[in-house]
């Protein structure tokens, strides 16, 4: 399982605005190691979002996001909300972690 | 074997056996749209994402840098009056030009933040599918010190 990140849930009137850093290396496979060889492609492709069990945001990446993802968006929604946070990525290593919406 | 196509195959052997080992259901391996990823030019990518050439709209804001100091890590927002359904990013002198697409339910607002990576000084896109039509908005992006390799 891969490193927790970290999210940040706030609603102002009806409106719940996400960040959330993820944890991930996100290798683009064009970096080479010391020896010239190159370095694997290994990086994240898919993110979901729940909020009550619910879709609220899906994103998928490609090689060129950056180190440790990070996301903002926002959703009608309410304190209280159980977010849920899931990704997996190209070795198909995943992570979920939770958040309540403050 | 050029290091695109060598990456294509790995990608492919790899989703192939995990998902033959269960590792990852079939569903999840092909969710991820490896041919737009896959696509080296920005009509690659729009012909992947189902569309030609999107018209320019500029019902879509993209926030960005003008200059990047740091080619790994470029913050770019898109945002859009219009209902997105769905939102790309599209690096247009990246190896692999789609940057990141993302899907907005209905109650998601038509917005996304976050921070990608960039080759050298290049135009960058963000298309928006609203009404089952992609529109696109674009900005030149400098940078200083490139993201994509060592």
């Amino acid at each position: 399982m891969g490193d927790p990140m970290r999210i940040r849930a706030a609603e102002t009137n009806g409106v719940v605005d996400v960040k959330i850093l993820m944890k991930h290396d996100m290798e683009s496979g064009q970096r080479k190691d010391a020896s010239g060889k190159l370095i694997p492609a290994w990086f994240i492709t898919m993110v979901n979002v729940k909020a009550q069990g619910k879709d609220v945001f899906n994103a998928e990446f490609g090689s060129a996001v950056s180190k440790d993802p990070f996301l903002n968006f926002k959703y009608k929604g309410s304190k209280g909300d159980k977010l849920l946070v899931s990704w997996i990525d190209l070795r198909g290593d995943k992570r979920t972690d939770e958040a309540t919406v403050s | 074997m050029n290091l695109h196509r060598r990456n294509l195959l790995q990608f492919t052997a790899i989703f192939t056996l995990m998902a033959s080992a269960g590792l990852i259901t079939e569903a999840q391996a092909e969710e991820w749209n490896k041919a737009a990823f896959e696509g080296k030019s920005l009509d690659e990518v729009f012909k992947a994402l189902g569309t030609s050439t999107p018209e320019k709209s500029s019902l879509i804001s993209m926030n960005a840098p003008d200059i990047a100091e740091n080619g790994a890590v470029v913050p770019v927002s898109i945002s859009s009056n219009l209902k997105a359904q769905q939102i790309a990013i599209l690096v247009e002198k990246n190896p692999s030009t789609l940057a990141a697409q993302f899907f907005i339910p209905a109650g998601t607002e038509s917005f996304v933040s976050t921070r990608i990576k960039m080759a050298q000084t290049s135009n960058v896109f963000g298309l928006v599918k609203a009404d089952g039509k992609w529109l696109m908005t674009s900005k030149e992006i400098k940078v200083t010190l490139g993201g994509c390799g060592g």
